[in-house]
Order: structure tokens, then sequence, then C-alpha cells
């Protein structure tokens, strides 16, 4: 079957979709965005967390084509929909991630560090702010829950500003991470809120 | 496999009359896994999403109808006043992406004796309305449970609506696992005072076949309320009262031994939050509802 969707703020449509297929499975295997990873298959890692029309789910618990005309953001698309979040445009108005370029990606710390204002709009954004915040707290190790956690967090500070740590460890409560013990995680949420909060504190809103 | 999308409550009730296999999917957090895991493979799965009634719920002069597709996160943040029990539960439900997905239509259809809202459901007093195109029926959740992994459903019917009756006194949920998070209950407890009928119901979870009331428990403390005028004087429930509650509660399961627990231990655990449980909502019912016990931040430690 045929599923038509939005992905990271681009219409996309998903041709010979099988129809117990999952949204994992069509995000990694047919278009070519493996940044949401593929562990237990049964919900109970968070590995795939992505955002279902702004809600954090299991992408391998939802069918394919429970998807359709629906706006679906992976770990890819993050930074994007983190500056357009901020200069107050809905998910996709300000050009989206083009896919092509998400899958060109690769980890540059230089180019991290230029920031997003280098990148044209519609491109590579450089790193959101809870990204950057996993790379200085040393909340990544082998990296394999990251993108998850990464979605889960950027939409706990998304909804909760200043959380508490309460909070954190309750909207992390379903992401697995068997490296790190957790503490740089939840040390890299609090950093990302913080920075969050001095940039809003800064322009005044 | 084919995948039906139907646009309408009318056409849900249609596809599945004509293909009575279909499995419908809503949240899709059980029947995704029994796909993925190969332990499936339905001909027909009924996508239920775009079905607008079903996500949506009412709150009523004594009951809150609540669409079978809403889910766990909605009942947790809106519902909590009205359906205290059922808040409680499903915030141990899986983890916030499960529970922004699953719902208790999805409990109900799967009907695992495992499942975290049938206690809190069986505590409250509910009616499940299920429809086919040749009608609609109210069936009481008592009933609702037919065996392990078995309901009441007709293969051409759907759960429509779940009428749960809203709290007119305290209630309480609690669960044995092995973290707070992420995990399937070694067995669950749930009761609510109804000081209007002056009556005490419970629900039982992963205990026996199916989730269930324990009447006898039920029956004893009732009489043995109303015998020392305890609803009148909202005096502390003495010891005797409290442990022959729990005996009876721990005789009313049937449980197995499993992975997650043994059957002698289930017993035991059941007892002792049957015990703890009817401490925190009788001291809420004494302080007059202000108990110190509420539903944020999650179901207490038994």
């Amino acid at each position: 079957m045929r599923v038509n969707f939005r992905v990271n703020g681009r219409p996309h449509e998903a041709d010979d979709v099988w129809e117990g297929e999952s949204l994992l499975y069509v995000l990694r295997e047919r278009m070519g965005l493996p940044g949401s990873k593929n562990a237990c298959e049964q919900g109970e890692c968070g590995s795939c967390t992505v955002r279902l029309d702004g809600v954090p789910v299991c992408a391998c618990l939802v069918a394919a084509g429970q998807c359709e005309g629906r706006e679906v953001v992976t770990v890819e698309g993050l930074a994007d929909y983190a500056r357009d979040r901020a200069a107050g445009c809905a998910a996709g108005a300000c050009g989206g991630t083009n896919p092509d370029a998400a899958q060109r990606w690769r980890a540059d710390p230089g180019k991290a560090a230029q920031g997003a204002a280098d990148s044209p709009a519609g491109e590579h954004a450089g790193l959101s702010t809870i990204q950057q915040a996993f790379i200085d707290a040393g909340a990544v190790q082998c990296g394999f829950c990251t993108p998850g956690l990464l979605v889960a967090a950027d939409e706990l500070i998304e909804r909760v500003p200043q959380p508490s740590d309460a909070d954190i460890r309750e909207a992390l409560s379903g992401n697995l991470c068997r490296c790190t013990g957790y503490e740089k995680i939840l040390d890299a949420v609090r950093l990302a809120a913080a920075r969050e909060e001095s940039q809003t504190a800064g322009t005044g809103a | 496999m084919d995948f039906l999308r139907p646009a309408s409550w009318e056409e849900a009730l249609a596809a599945k009359a004509e293909h009575p296999t279909a499995v419908p999917i809503a949240g899709g957090t059980d029947v995704m896994v029994e796909i993925n895991f190969d332990h499936r493979r339905p001909a027909y799965l009924l996508d239920l999403n775009r079905v607008a009634e079903l996500h949506a719920y009412e709150v009523g002069e004594e009951n809150v109808r609540l669409g079978a597709s809403v889910p766990y996160t909605r009942i947790i943040e809106d519902l909590r006043t009205e359906l205290p029990g059922l808040a409680l539960a499903g915030h141990t439900v899986g983890s916030p992406q499960i529970r922004n997905r699953g719902s208790v239509g999805g409990n109900l259809g799967a009907a695992s004796p495992a499942g975290d809202s049938h206690p809190a459901l069986l505590a409250a007093g509910t009616e499940i309305e299920v429809a086919s195109v040749r009608g609609t029926r109210f069936i009481p959740v008592e009933e609702f449970y037919t065996g392990v992994k078995r309901n009441a459903l007709e293969p051409d019917e759907l759960i429509k609506t779940v009428h749960i009756k809203k709290a007119s006194g305290p209630q309480q949920f609690s669960k044995v696992g092995t973290r707070n998070a992420m995990v399937i209950a070694v067995c669950a407890f749930g009761i609510a005072l109804h000081p209007e009928t002056r009556t005490v119901r419970t629900g039982i979870g992963s205990a026996a076949p199916t989730p269930l009331r324990a009447t006898a428990a039920e029956e004893f403390l009732d009489a043995a309320l109303a015998e020392g005028g305890f609803w009148e004087s909202g005096k502390t429930i003495t010891p005797s009262i409290a442990r022959q509650f729990a005996e009876l509660v721990s005789g009313a399961c049937n449980p197995i031994d499993d992975v997650r627990g043994s059957a002698r231990y289930r017993r035991h655990a059941v007892g002792i939050m049957a015990r703890r449980t009817l401490g925190w909502t009788w001291d809420e019912y004494r302080s007059g509802g202000r108990g110190a016990r509420s539903t944020e931040g999650g179901a207490q430690c038994a």
C-alpha cells in the first residue's frame, strides 16, 4: 500500500509498504533515515522514539498505515524542528529538513561549533540545544539510545521548560541506556533546560 | 494482509461485520508487538485512529463516558478527579511513549489478566458499551472478562465506550513489579470507597485467569463497617477488620507460578496491597477527602 505523510516538515510518499510494517521500518529502510534505532521492537527501550503529530511515540509500535496524513519528526529533523520552534514557525513552515542533507550529515565538531546561524535555511541547522548539551555533558557513550533520548528530552523541555529531576526521570523512563548509568544524561537535560532558559531570557521573551 | 481505514464509527462496524477476523488496532502497543515478533499475521488490520468519537470523553452526572481509544496520558492529565483509581493505574502503564498511545479499550480488547486498568475499572464500577451492525449492548465489566486473554466480544463487535462511575470517595491502585516504569504487573490491586452506598469495591489483577472482584472480602467489609458505624464516626478501621479483609482478598486469588512470581507470593502480596490501600483510602475518607495521598506523581509504593 501507499502511505502519504510528512517527515521532518516535508511531504513524503512511501510505496509498496507492507500492511503490517511499522513506521520505524519505513523510516529506516525505505527513507534512509536510520537515526531512529531498531532494538527491542516492543516499546520497551525507547530507541525509536519519534514525534507523531508532536507526541512522543515508539515508532516500532505505530503501523505505517496509521501515519497517513500525519506529521512525523525524527532525530534527523530535531535541530530544524527546534530552530523552527524557537522562531515561532509551525513544524516544517520554515523549510523542514532536506532528507538528502540529513543522509549526508556527519558529526563535525567544527561545523557544530559555528552553530545554526551559518546554515542556509532548509539545510542542516547545526545542533539543537539538547544535542549540544548531550555532547558537552558527556551523556553519549555507544550512542545507540541517544536519538530516542534526544527526541524524548527535547519534548520534555518544550512542555516543561524548567523540569524538576522527577520530571526528567519520568519523561525518560521509557528510554533504556545500558552504558552511562543515566547520571550524565540527567546532567545533559538540566544543562539544555538552563541554556534554553538563558536564551529566552536574553531575547526578552 | 489488508489495512482497513474506516473514517467513521459506522464504517468501522461495517468493516468488522464484513471481516470478523480483522484485528482492531488503535495505539498498537499490543498488536504491533505481536506483528513485529511474527506471533500474529491477521488477514486484516482495522485501524481505528480516524474514528474521532473513540478518542473523545464526556463527563456526565454519574459516569465518565470514555472513548475506547483515549490514551492513558489524557486520563492521567484530564480525568484524575473523576477517575482517580484509573488515573493511578494508568500512570503505571509502560512509559510516556506507551501511555501516549495505549488506551483502556486496548486493555479490554486484549483482556490480559495483567492489564493495569482492569482493577481500577472493577473497583470503580464500569460498563462496556460494545456495538456491531446488529446493535449495541452494555456489558458489566465483571462479565466482560471470560478467560485468559478472552473477552465477551462477538467476532463482529467493537468496543466503543467505557462507562465508568465517577468517584464519590477515595480510590487507590497498587501494583507489584520490578521497577516503576515499563513493567508488567506481577500482581495488582484496586480499591474504591463508595460512601454514598456505604460500600467498598475491589479489583484484583494478574492473580487469577481473569481480573476479578474479591466479592467475599467486599461483603465482609461492608458488613463490618456498617455494624461498627465506621462510615458515620469516621474512626480508624480496627486492625482485625483490616486483617480479615486482606485474608479474604488473598483467598479470592487463583494465581499461577510463572517467571514473574510464584502463586504463593502473588496471593500474599495481593493481601498486603489490600490492607495498605484500604488504610490509605480510609485515611483519606476520614480527613474529608483531603487525603495526603493524591494521584500526583504516580502510584505510591505499597
